[in-house]
């Protein structure tokens, strides 16, 4: 028998394009949820900034940017996205491997922010959610957080058993604004 | 009969519509009723009760009688407003409520009957004899009832629900929205302008009104234009807004896709949208009320303020001859508008005795009114009365008016209560009703346009000053005209016959009368013996005169009589768009495993466990029962070895100095204590002493923790465990995260699945480095995992876990080597059985109302420490000996069927709920024992071991004498689990 | 309905878990008594007016929120994080 295979979330229901938005599954790398001890964020945030160059995320935040990303991931977290994390950090930090809990898909095109006003119940105009923010909300039904990365581009986060869901909820969105013309 | 170059239809696109059959040619911008006038169609519909003949009544949302059903098959849809129906080429529009056809309707008979049928009927009749309700009362009703029908197929169409946010939402786009989202706009403030019908401009595409010396449709046209340059303002048409809720939050309706054909692939029929505003201004217009008299319901008689529309938006003259008869100025104007255009007006007819009517042609009755009008299947005569006798006049159209009703609605969605204002004769908004939102125009009694201008723009003003916005300098304000709006009240024409008040419910002036001879002299109460505004149009038409008569009978004012209470929808919403994106697997997420597909390759139903779809059993060819399927995976487990993908249960970890301490705070066990490498069972409780979840905890490191959950608690115990910790042990320095999702886990039990490991593992395994509750790292072919020899089965077993993406494949190596040996899958059938043959507890016995007695862990509870649900769980009656205590129970003779949900009786005693000494919780075939099992609560349970019971099932009719036993039925001393 | 919450901001109803009143906070020593231990697990008070709630943002960061809010008018007038405040009392 040979080795262990692995098998992306979104295999086999993304990528979609339909309209002018398209969803695409992305390799983020490692994923590793970092949680500051007690009265140690501050040193958590240094040790990260001197490994990976990025201190830690204000809430609803991101720092870094492609390749070394660290997004703010709830009430004292930060959830790093690339690298590994570097163990300096584990001194000040619970430190908690993540890459196979999350589907990461990104979003992207001149309707992606249509698309999500059907599923997410914030406010992710431009105008109130700027290149960088994150949010921990909802997708519809599921729990999950959404960046902003670019004028047309969200990356999406949910949790790997609903990779098949977040890519249906999407279709139908997606179909819907399309839809519109 | 359409007037040449008047209306805002484009005549150079036809569209081709079917109603009743009938096929008709209307206009782009048309509705089905616009339409059906232009073609001199009156009969529109039947009503509700009286099957009476009806016609349109109104030209907007309000509309009672002209409802329709369209599409044909699962696409029908009934009670459509042919008013707000924009017409598309192939439209199929049916009238409701009739049968055999709309002229000759077999239950107008009821009109017939109607001195039987007034007000209280069927309270009155359908009393006794009281058998008669459900056999023959109801299901008449029912039949008789109702307007529309649905198909009863799942409807093909879809809906859709979204979110929007804005600084102001403007609701509606008269005169008063447009000036208040031009100067919010002018200023930046992010605005949402909505707008219920197909076209902005509201009142003045309606009339003949001039803004700023041009025609208010053009006004209205160029000023949507400015705002729709503005990129902070955004505009929807044909969105009503149905409610007000907390916090600036309101719902509104978008009707998108054309009906049928015309829409594109994937489009959604409505948008059910949740807006949220900082500031609302509520610009919604008012609504033309009717008068009462005699046989005012007839096809042709209609509000003057919709044969105005018609005429001005549409070109359509509602009739050949049409007469006026109103009770205020503004009724006058309809004259003018049909004379200007060349239709025939009969006769002016002003209930005031004191009136300055423009010039006109026709002739003018001042202090005269309707007193009747004559034509079955549509308007041929009406009766007047004047200061010099009665007069007949023939028309086919008479315009009424009795004046105008501020549309308050949305302001009283929070409990807020409208005012009464004598001088418009009204009820307007009462201040502050809606936090952050406030009413202009028409809607708050504002009815000349220049004052509806005036006050949107000075509404948007205040605004921009909440909102920290400067208006921008040196707007002008439109001018337009300024009349004033007099009226004098006119309810109801006296008379004896029955004049209508509610169309769409058929309740009648007499009705309230009546209702207030019979002391239903609430408003409230007369609304309900009478169903007066209980219709779909919730007496938007007639609800003011309805209680204007009733304090009138009841010799009250109308202040003191109050209005009903108007509540959200504000204009009917189908269920369909309410329940958008839950139809099908939209309903919930789906939560798959990594081992779903190839579960599904063999074949395996799959079962629900909560969000989780789960393996019932793996079936092989030649199997045709479940239980066979489940009795040979169970046999892999007891005899070889058994693959079950357990990544459903809920995995947390913890670390942290304070993670022991957390730990022994949630559980009744102490954590502290375990060994790093070890797993622990825990039991944890509620607060009240009863028993939350259990699952075992696996100690990693000294600070580091995984505890798992079980798939049905696996939110509420994160929940939980985030409760106590911020809320009641702020000061333990843990920190906890779900690892649910990262880890694909996989039970590997059975004899042989030590041997199974083996050879794939990188390290091997024995029994010395991983005894029983041993847990720690291991790999395979280099990749890192997790292994833990636990057992849930009751054999010698492990639970082997890699990260998510290679848990397909994994799972598909450590079946076929499971295969290989004699042992295979099992699903959540043998799991269950398994479990059930160890004694080993799930949410089927810790449901709730159990304790840690009742389920024989009281020794669980350590001493040593305080915990959650400690001091509750030691309360008397939650250890009383006599409670009921979990035991196993074995059909006497074995051949007995045992069911989850039986009662258990002492024998010899009637089986009845009083006598009841207990219930089955788990009931299994156990194939390893080859007889019925069960696990249940027994009154004093563990006292009674070895005694007789009775068991049984009252829904399927169970019976059986069982012996109670011990829940534990295989390997009572656990030397398989060990060994 | 929305909520503030102090992490994330101004939120939609559906992001949270409604818990009960925040006497929930105050737990009672393990001695305390049948009557303390009582009124904590089981009596609560049905105001028409102000209270103080316990919701948690389930669907957002996580925090458990003390919320001071109105039944009658529905006005909110706080929201506090409950760790802030248990940790407050200590
Ligand atoms: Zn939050």
């Amino acid at each position: 028998m040979g080795e262990l295979v692995g098998t992306s979330p979104c295999a086999g229901v993304l990528p979609l394009t339909i309209g002018d938005v398209q969803a695409v599954e992305v390799e983020l790398g490692h994923l590793t949820s970092i949680a500051p001890f007690a009265g140690q964020a501050t040193a958590a945030s240094v040790a990260l900034e001197a490994a990976h160059g990025m201190p830690l995320p204000k809430a609803n935040c991101t720092t870094g940017k492609e390749g070394a990303r660290a997004i703010w991931f709830g009430r004292d977290m930060a959830l790093l996205a690339g690298p590994t994390c570097d163990p300096a950090v584990a001194k000040h930090a619970a430190l908690t491997d993540q890459s196979d809990a999350w589907a990461a898909v990104t979003l992207s095109g001149p309707s992606a922010e249509d698309v999500l006003a059907r599923l997410v119940p914030v406010d992710l105009r431009s105008v109130s959610f700027k290149r960088g923010h994150t949010a921990r909300t909802l997708l519809k039904h599921m729990n999950g957080s959404v960046t902003r990365l670019g004028p047309e581009s969200f990356l999406i986060l949910v949790f790997r058993s609903m990779a098949r869901t977040l890519a249906h909820d999407l279709k139908e969105a997606m179909e819907a604004v399309a839809a519109r013309g | 009969m359409r007037i040449d170059g008047k209306g805002l239809i484009d005549r150079a696109q036809p569209l081709r519509f079917q109603f009743e059959g009938i096929g008709h040619t209307g206009f782009e911008g048309d509705t089905l009723a616009s339409a059906l006038l232009a073609k001199g169609v009156r009969l529109m519909g039947r009503s509700f009760k009286y099957h009476r003949p009806r016609g349109v009544l109104t030209a907007g949302s309000e509309e009672p009688n002209a409802l329709v059903t369209i599409g044909r098959g699962a696409a029908q849809e009934p009670n459509v407003r042919a008013t707000m129906l924009e017409i598309y080429d192939g439209l199929d529009a049916r009238a409701q409520n009739a049968w055999p056809s709309l002229r000759a309707d077999a239950m107008a008979i009821n009109d017939v009957a109607w001195p039987f049928l007034g007000a209280g009927f069927y309270y009155k009749t359908f009393m006794w004899p009281r058998g008669f309700w459900e056999r023959l009362y109801e299901p008449l009703i029912r039949r008789a009832a109702g307007l529309g029908a649905l198909s009863g197929a799942h409807h093909p169409d879809r809906s859709e629900k979204a979110y929007a946010f804005c600084d102001l939402l403007v609701i509606g786009s008269g005169p008063a929205g447009l000036a208040a989202a031009l100067t919010a706009g002018r200023a930046g403030a992010d605005v949402l302008l909505v707008e219920e019908d197909s076209l902005f401009g509201g009142r003045l595409n309606a009339e003949t009104f001039e803004v700023d010396g041009l025609a208010g449709p053009d006004w209205a046209a160029q000023t949507v234009a400015e705002l729709r340059d503005m990129e902070n303002v955004r505009l929807m048409t044909r969105t009503c807004v149905v409610g007000a809720y907390d916090h600036g939050t309101y719902a509104a309706v978008e009707r998108v896709g054309p009906h049928g054909a015309r829409r594109p692939e994937g489009g959604v029929a409505e948008t059910f949208w949740r807006i949220v505003a900082k500031r609302a201004i509520l610009a919604a217009g008012a609504i033309e009320r009717p008068v009462a008299f005699e046989n005012n319901d007839r096809p042709g008689i209609m509000t003057a303020s919709a044969v105005r529309a018609y005429l001005n938006r549409w070109g359509v003259a509602s009739g050949q001859r049409v007469a006026v008869f109103g009770n205020n100025d503004d009724a006058h104007r309809t004259a003018v508008d049909l004379e200007a255009a060349g239709v025939e007006v009969a006769a002016l007819i002003d209930s005031r005795a004191e009136i300055a009517p423009p010039d006109l042609n026709c002739p003018v009755y001042a202090g005269a009114m309707v007193t009747g009008s004559a034509g079955r299947l549509g308007l041929k005569r009406i009766s007047v009365k004047t200061g010099r006798g009665n007069k007949d006049i023939e028309v086919d159209c008479l315009a009424m008016s009795g004046g105008w009703n501020p549309t308050v609605h949305l302001t009283c969605h929070m409990n807020g209560r409208p005012t009464w204002r004598a001088d418009i004769a009204s009820f307007v908004p009462t201040p502050g009703s809606i936090p952050g939102l406030v009413t202009a125009g028409a809607c708050n009694g504002d009815f000349s346009t220049q004052a509806c201008l005036k006050a949107g723009a000075e509404a948007a003003a205040a605004v921009l000053k909440d909102l920290g916005l400067k208006a921008s300098g040196g707007a002008r304000l439109a001018e337009a005209e300024d009349s004033p709006y007099r009226i004098a009240p006119l309810w109801a024409v006296p008379g004896t016959g029955r004049a209508w008040l509610d169309f769409q419910n058929d309740v009648t002036v007499k009705d309230v009368k009546q209702a207030a001879v019979e002391n239903f002299r609430s408003v409230e109460h007369m609304k309900r013996y009478t169903t007066q505004g209980m219709a779909t149009d919730q007496g938007k038409n007639s609800n003011v005169a309805a209680l204007a008569l009733l304090a009138d009978a009841t010799g009250r004012g109308i202040p003191e009589t109050g209005t009903t209470t108007f509540r959200p929808p504000f204009s009917p919403v189908s269920l369909a768009t309410f329940g958008a994106g839950a139809q099908g697997i939209g309903f919930a997420p789906q939560r798959l495993t990594t081992s779903h597909g190839e579960s599904i390759a063999r074949g395996a139903p799959m079962i629900e466990a909560g969000l989780w779809y789960r393996p019932s059993y793996f079936p092989q060819k030649g199997e045709t029962h479940w239980r066979q399927s489940c009795d040979r995976e169970v046999g892999y487990v007891r005899k070889a070895v058994g693959v079950c993908d357990v990544s459903t249960l809920g995995k947390i970890d913890l670390q942290g100095p304070g993670a022991a301490e957390l730990l022994d705070f949630v559980y009744t066990n102490t954590f502290s204590t375990l060994k790093v490498g070890r797993v622990r069972y825990g039991l944890m409780l509620r607060e009240d002493g009863f028993v939350m979840d259990d699952g075992t905890t696996a100690r990693l490191g000294d600070q580091h923790y995984v505890m798992t959950t079980t798939t049905a608690a696996a939110g509420a115990v994160m929940r939980h465990l985030y409760f106590v910790h911020q809320a009641l042990c702020p000061h333990l320095d843990v920190r906890f995260t779900s690892v649910t999702e990262q880890w694909a886990q996989f039970a590997v039990a059975g004899p042989k699945s030590r041997e199974l490991l083996n050879g794939l593992l990188d390290q091997p395994v024995d029994n010395e480095t991983w005894p029983f509750m041993a847990c720690g790292d291991m790999a395979i072919g280099g990749i890192p995992g997790r292994l833990f020899r636990i057992s849930f089965s009751g054999e010698h077993a492990y639970e082997v876990a890699v990260p998510a993406r290679y848990g397909e494949s994994l799972f598909k190596r450590l079946v076929a080597r499971a295969e290989a040996m004699g042992g295979g899958a099992y699903g959540m059938e043998a799991l269950n059985v398994l479990r059930i043959e160890k004694g080993h507890i799930t949410h089927a016995e810790i449901h709730g109302r159990t304790t840690a007695f009742d389920i024989g862990f009281a020794r669980m509870l350590s001493a040593k420490k305080d915990c959650i649900g400690k001091t509750m769980a030691a309360r008397e009656g939650l250890v009383d000996p006599g409670r009921e205590r979990l035991v196993g129970l074995k059909p006497v003779g074995g051949d007995s069927v045992l069911s989850a949900g039986a009662h258990l009786f002492d024998t010899g005693v009637a089986m009845t709920r009083e006598t009841s000494l207990g219930y089955t919780t788990s009931a299994v075939f156990s194939p390893t024992l080859g007889h019925h099992i069960a696990l249940g609560f027994l009154q004093r349970g563990p006292e009674r071991m070895g005694e007789v019971i009775r068991c049984f099932d009252h829904m399927r009719g169970l019976e059986a004498e069982v012996e109670v036993c011990p829940p534990v039925f295989v390997d009572p001393d656990g030397g398989r689990t060990r060994g | 309905m929305r909520l503030t919450c102090p992490i994330c901001g101004a939120r939609d109803r559906r992001e949270f878990y409604y818990q009960g009143d925040a006497v929930a906070l105050d737990r009672p020593a393990p001695g305390a008594g049948v009557q303390a231990w009582d009124d904590y697990v089981h009596l609560r008070d049905n105001p028409a007016g102000p209270r103080r709630e316990l919701w948690h943002h389930e669907a957002g960061c996580g925090a458990w929120l003390v919320v001071e809010r109105n039944t009658t008018t529905h006005e909110v007038h706080g929201v506090t994080l409950a760790m802030a405040v248990a940790e407050a009392r200590r």
